[in-house]
């Protein structure tokens, strides 16, 4: 008999040289995170996911790590939508050079599609959705629609 | 440049104000030629009666003159022209375009593309803000805003009457009593953003449970075109009425509204009766109509 080896402790991902660590996502998210910053599977980065890992901070959470890749101020704030606790640090060089949360924006312009048909927006005319964010959901400035889940779903 | 586009872009004083101007109007004082200049351009995307006509009243009894697209089917639209297109040429027409279009947004949509005021007459489920205004005025004729009970009967989900004017109401700190067959109720978030906002909002299955209660009845029309088939129509439409008998015992000042048309939610003895209102309400669209043009051509 030899001993069992025990299983390794800690991240099963690797650190990333440069890029985006986006932390503290709510458990379930990630794949919701990297369809909102439009990472997909025909896409080229090199992404590492982990979830339902261990959070003291907010029991179980979700990690995404993209290699070569620093998000805009814009993509950071999309995710708020529906992960408000995430954290997100810009890897350089294996070193943290900026971390910081994110603000759920006030206007979304052109990013959520009406899920109303009878919307103008949805009709042959040139202007892009435009929708309010409130506490209870996202409201189409256009027809007064209120999107209150599946935010993703409906994203363009 | 003033757009009046949806209710909820409205506060109290512009309302109050509003109506008072209507009333000012009602009672022969205003200037029947402080329009004669101006040109009013009316693009009707969907057939009306009221709407239509009360705005042509208003305009022609301020002087104005009235433009509009005789049919859409030989219009540009027709050819696939965008509607920001459409507005956008019209601008150049007109002094102020008033906008029926079945698409919810669109009066909005018009107001960016426009460089003269846009009015909205109605946009598919959505507003139709001069309906509202034209409902409260009727109101104040007789009672105060204030602390009133308002009961709402008939499509509640659909009817964007009935949505706008719950909405107005609002501002008002008035109670407000729905009543509608079911899968026609008014829309759950409608409810919670009313209630946010500080208004009793009370579901009741029957009108005879509240009626006697009542300073306001608002009736609207079941919409044929929402159901599937005739039965189903049929069904839900004979599921209230509102009828001499059921008015038996109302408060006396109680007064009973409808936007119109009316197929048969009210039976036509009512009209008889002190509490009917509809007529009067209908009317009261020229002076509601002449107020709003008046504030946004001034």
């Amino acid at each position: 008999m030899t001993r069992p080896v025990p299983p390794p402790q800690g991240l099963l991902i690797n650190p990333i040289k440069n890029g985006t660590v986006i932390d503290h996502i709510t458990s379930g998210e990630a794949l919701n995170v990297l369809k909102i910053i439009g990472i997909t599977g025909t896409t080229t980065e090199s992404v590492s996911v982990a979830t339902n890992v261990s959070s003291g901070k907010i029991g179980k959470k979700d990690i995404v790590k993209i290699e070569n890749r620093e998000l805009r101020k814009e993509e950071m704030d999309r995710i708020a939508l529906i992960a408000p606790r995430v954290s997100i640090n810009i890897i350089r060089d294996f070193k943290v050079y900026a971390k910081g949360g994110v603000e759920r924006p006030k206007f979304l312009l052109g990013v959520v599609r009406c899920p109303n048909p009878g919307c103008i927006t949805n009709a042959h005319e040139p202007v892009s959705s435009r929708f309010e964010v409130l506490p209870n959901g996202l409201h189409c400035m256009y027809c007064d629609w209120l999107i209150t889940n599946d935010i993703t779903g409906h994203m363009i | 440049m003033k757009h009046i586009i949806s209710i909820r872009d409205l506060d109290r004083p512009f309302i109050d104000e509003l109506i008072n101007h209507a009333n000012h109007i009602a009672s022969q004082h205003f200037n029947a030629n402080s329009l004669s200049d101006k040109i009013l351009a009316l693009l009707f995307f969907e057939p009306s009666t009221r709407t239509r006509m009360s705005f042509e009243a208003a305009m022609a009894r301020l002087g104005g003159t009235s433009i509009s697209v005789g049919s859409i089917e030989a219009s540009s639209m027709a050819k696939g022209e965008t509607l920001a297109d459409t507005i956008r040429v019209v601008s150049g027409y007109a002094d102020a375009i008033v906008l029926r279009h079945p698409k919810e947004g669109a009066a909005r949509l018009a107001s960016e593309f426009a460089s003269v005021p846009v009015i909205n007459a109605g946009d598919g489920a959505g507003q139709h803000p001069s309906q509202t205004l034209l409902d409260l005025y009727t109101i104040q004729q007789s009672l105060p805003l204030d602390g009133i009970d308002v009961g709402m009967i008939g499509d509640l989900r659909y009817g964007r009457t009935a949505h706008s004017l719950a909405y107005a109401l609002s501002l008002y700190r008035s109670r407000i009593h729905v009543i509608s067959p079911k899968g026609l109720e008014l829309p759950s978030a409608l409810i919670g953003e009313l209630r946010e906002r500080g208004t009793e909002v009370i579901e009741h299955e029957y009108v005879e449970d509240i009626i006697k209660e009542l300073d306001v009845l608002y009736v609207t029309r079941i919409q044929r075109e929402r159901f599937p088939d005739s039965a189903s129509y049929f069904d839900v439409s004979s599921s209230y009425k509102i009828t001499t008998e059921l008015l038996e015992g109302v408060r006396s000042h109680l007064i009973v509204l409808h936007p119109l048309p009316r197929v048969d939610e009210i039976e036509p003895e009512v009209d008889d009766l002190p509490y009917a209102r509809y007529f009067e309400q209908s009317r009261n669209g020229v002076p509601v109509r002449m107020a709003m043009l008046q504030e946004v051509l001034k």
